[in-house]
């Protein structure tokens, strides 16, 4: 596939997605096993009443989809992908009413597992939100692949 | 010793204090995770949604609503832990609002694809310090022991000496 293609099929597969879509997430940029996904702010995710601060759940939705976005677009990897397991860590609360953007690099891909890392922040872009690191199922190969 | 509270004052003394953990999370609410409590265990239920959809192909619930459902299982059972002795307390007022504790880390571990049905959770709280605490989730469907997710999360503690 090439590269374009392979850019309109993830930005059609996020667009499809209705949990992607309940979020209002809104794909980048994305190629060569690299996606960067954005989310708005919205007071409905909101996880700490007192400060406004989004959920933490929110923005592992955010990061889940732009890891499997990450591995949908790298070359060796493709469409399907589900995740075996994806951490979390959390640097700081993002700063209420910033949209989040996650950037997403699928780093190393063998024939069965696709290995991912990922970094969100808001409109402060030198200190992160969070990060993340996860395994993701790589599709079988294909007979075409030949 | 004191004799016990009628069944229906306890009963809703405790479930008045299990929603004051959750009716002031607005992201609780917008996924539509509910709690169902027997005595002092709390199972969440997450009833299925289309727009939890991450897969529309399969269809498969969205990792991203698995991780979520299982973190906030996590932190409302370790805030009702820690609420816990103040709720049976009957001399002791509850706090009107709770101050939630915050995720330092979270790792979910994917076993089955999330099938669009509805889903429960239950979390152990397996250390709960002064500042930090580790709880371990599990998630099911259909079947109890068919896990289709689990995760281990590390907590921050909110600093109970500053709660008005």
């Amino acid at each position: 596939m090439t590269p374009q293609s392979q850019a309109d099929l993830v930005a059609k597969f996020i667009a499809d997605m209705p949990h992607a879509k309940a979020l209002s997430m809104t794909v980048e940029r994305s190629g060569n096993g690299e996606a960067v996904i954005s989310m708005p702010y919205d007071t409905r995710f909101i996880g700490d009443p007192e400060t406004g601060v989004i959920h933490g759940g929110a923005v592992s939705a955010l990061m889940d989809t732009c890891c499997g976005a990450a591995v949908m677009c790298h070359p060796n990897a493709g469409v399907p992908t589900a995740t075996l397991d994806l951490r979390i860590d959390y640097m700081r609360p993002a700063t209420p009413g910033d949209r989040i953007t996650t950037t997403a690099t699928c780093y190393h891909v063998t024939r069965s597992v696709a290995f991912v890392r990922a970094i969100a922040t808001d409109a402060d872009t030198n200190r992160p939100v969070a990060t993340a690191t996860g395994a993701f199922t790589v599709p079988p190969a294909k007979e075409t692949a030949l | 010793m004191k004799k016990p509270e009628p069944v229906q004052v306890i009963k809703h003394r405790r479930d008045v204090a299990l929603q004051r953990l959750l009716s002031d999370v607005p992201y609780i609410q917008f996924l539509g995770v509910q709690f169902d409590r027997r005595g002092d265990e709390l199972t969440a239920v997450l009833p299925f949604r289309e727009e939890h959809i991450g897969n529309p192909m399969l269809p498969a619930i969205h990792g991203g609503v698995t991780a979520a459902f299982l973190e906030i299982t996590a932190i409302i059972q370790l805030s009702w832990v820690s609420i816990w002795d103040d709720v049976e307390d009957d001399t002791a007022e509850l706090p009107t609002r709770i101050q939630l504790p915050k995720t330092i880390d979270f790792t979910v571990d994917y076993l089955r694809s999330g099938l669009p049905r509805d889903a429960y959770a239950r979390a152990r709280v397996n250390r709960s310090g002064r500042r930090y605490a580790s709880v371990h989730v599990e998630g099911w469907q259909d079947n109890r022991s068919k896990l289709f997710a689990q995760a281990t999360g590390h907590f921050l503690m909110p600093d109970r000496t500053k709660a008005p």
